[in-house]
């Protein structure tokens, strides 16, 4: 069935599809009405989850850990400084391995106070050990997160779901609303190795030593260094679990192509623009444009940013003449950090093969900027002639 | 022999003795009994076990005459604060060394 809907309410419509049995969340703009929508779904029958209110972020967080260690689907939702606010708790629930799935509506953070869209929130998360998956319209906002539980499911691993806050959070926009019994077969219901039981019980990630020790069976048990190998281990790895649960998805809501990477006109370019979110999208209409200029240029989304997938990057660019990063978000005090991730990529799988592409990167619509579509098409002509400019390339900068 | 195996991801340990690791590597002191004065000891009979009812690490058993475990006491101190008689002292890990080494 074709719906027309707002972002958020179709993350929430996501979530309710997958029945995640314990909601806790914290409102903030712009992702409140996800939330409001979620405890409607609840208070109304729709929904058989409990929804526990929350008085912060931390909190939410918290709530989601011990919920899903005592074996329930839980979902929890936030933007920008509610997202920074939970940061110790996220660090924990990705330590703890628990397949908690959050969607994170991206909002600059503040100082100062701004609550208009960019991705600061969500990149400064980066390092966190959770999987992070970015959308690019409300269709694959619903499909991610659906997704997103039989990844994090498979992996024990948690996952943010990002979202472009406004963009996509507030716009209504026609999509498939996919059937329950499809949903059904594709997730099935949550069973972890081990639930929190009055008849098994344990510590969980009490006090962990450097070293390794012999458990109460006599068993030799991992240190702290051991469980947080396997967790960047696992998080490689599931690069194909994201493959597998693309393909299943395909096989059951025949939807979606390229697990990481969502190419348009990229065959024949020379040069190719790379971005996350509903930024990409906008980029189609400048490569548009400079297409029929004759300059063979094409746009990489990226929708997969944690696990890295590296590889199938440096495959799907090599041989290019230029990338031209397009960024929401930076690494304070060197530049944004999926052009660093970029060239750490190519680097390593091009390096001293010829095929090499030059990578030029963009910081673009930091708090909520508009980002122009002539002004972005003439940075991105500008940056495959190499005409850019000495000076901060920061695109709409009034300086 | 490494941990690759072990049947788990994360950190998770059941109640039994030692699932913390070795915990009394940590003791900078450690507590010794006085049998002449402590109550079980010197009735012969269950009484008292304050530093059984105590110990945050259950390392003191609740027998006559009450026994630290000191492969996990971490050396606290609480049982030698809380023993009524006194008849725990808490003695620095530096003079057991020799001993520890026959």
């Amino acid at each position: 069935m074709h719906i027309i809907e707002n972002g958020n309410v179709a993350a929430a419509m996501g979530i309710r599809l997958c029945r995640a049995t314990v909601i806790a969340a914290y409102p903030i703009t712009p992702q409140t009405p996800l939330t409001e929508k979620l405890s409607e779904y609840i208070d109304s029958g729709q929904m058989k989850a409990e929804y526990i209110p929350v008085e912060s972020e931390h909190s939410a967080m918290a709530v989601c850990i011990a919920a899903a260690s005592a074996g329930a689907r839980v979902s929890t939702a936030t933007s920008a400084n509610g997202l920074l606010y939970m940061h110790e708790q996220v660090q924990w629930a990705s330590g703890a391995r628990l397949p908690i799935v959050m969607c994170v509506v991206n909002r600059a953070v503040g100082a100062p106070w701004n609550i208009w869209n960019d991705q600061q929130d969500s990149i400064s998360q980066r390092d966190t050990g959770w999987m992070q998956l970015y959308c690019a319209d409300h269709q694959q906002i619903i499909d991610t997160v659906i997704k997103a539980y039989w990844i994090a499911e498979k992996s024990s691993i948690p996952v943010m779901v990002c979202y472009d806050g406004y963009i996509l959070s507030h716009t209504y926009m026609p999509f498939e609303l996919p059937d329950q019994d499809k949903v059904d077969l594709f997730l099935p219901p949550f069973r972890p190795d081990y639930a929190l039981s009055t008849t098994e019980p344990a510590n969980l990630n009490t006090v962990t030593l450097p070293d390794t020790r012999v458990d109460v069976h006599g068993e030799l048990a991992h240190g702290y260094m051991e469980i947080r190998y396997l967790l960047q281990e696992d998080l490689r790895n599931s690069l194909g679990i994201i493959a597998q649960a693309q393909e299943r998805f395909s096989d059951i809501f025949g939807r979606g192509a390229d697990p990481y990477l969502e190419p348009y006109l990229c065959e024949d370019a020379r040069y190719v623009a790379l971005g996350m979110g509903s930024l990409t999208y906008q980029l189609r209409v400048c490569v548009d444009a400079l297409r029929a200029e004759g300059i063979k240029v094409g746009v990489m989304g990226l929708r997969v940013y944690r696990p890295f997938p590296d590889e199938a990057l440096a495959a799907a660019l090599k041989g290019k003449k230029g990338v031209i990063v397009f960024e929401k978000a930076l690494s304070y005090g060197y530049e944004g950090a999926l052009a660093s991730d970029l060239k750490a990529a190519l680097y390593e799988w091009l390096a001293g093969t010829g095929a090499l592409p030059r990578v030029r990167g963009f910081i673009a619509g930091i708090g909520g900027r508009d980002i122009r579509t002539a002004e972005l098409t003439s940075t991105l002509r500008e940056a495959i002639l190499d005409k850019t400019p000495a000076g901060p390339s920061w695109i709409g900068l009034n300086l | 022999m490494g941990t690759r195996n072990y049947r788990r991801k994360t950190s998770h340990s059941e109640s039994g003795p030692g699932d913390g690791g070795r915990t009394g590597s940590w003791r900078v002191e450690r507590p010794v009994v006085d049998r002449s004065i402590c109550i079980p000891a010197r009735r012969g009979k269950e009484a008292c076990f304050i530093c059984w009812l105590f110990c945050p690490e259950i390392v003191v058993s609740r027998t006559i005459p009450p026994t630290i475990d000191l492969e996990y006491c971490k050396g606290c101190g609480i049982c030698a604060e809380e023993c009524p008689t006194k008849a725990i002292t808490m003695v620095d890990e530096a003079s057991f060394a020799d001993e520890d080494k026959e």
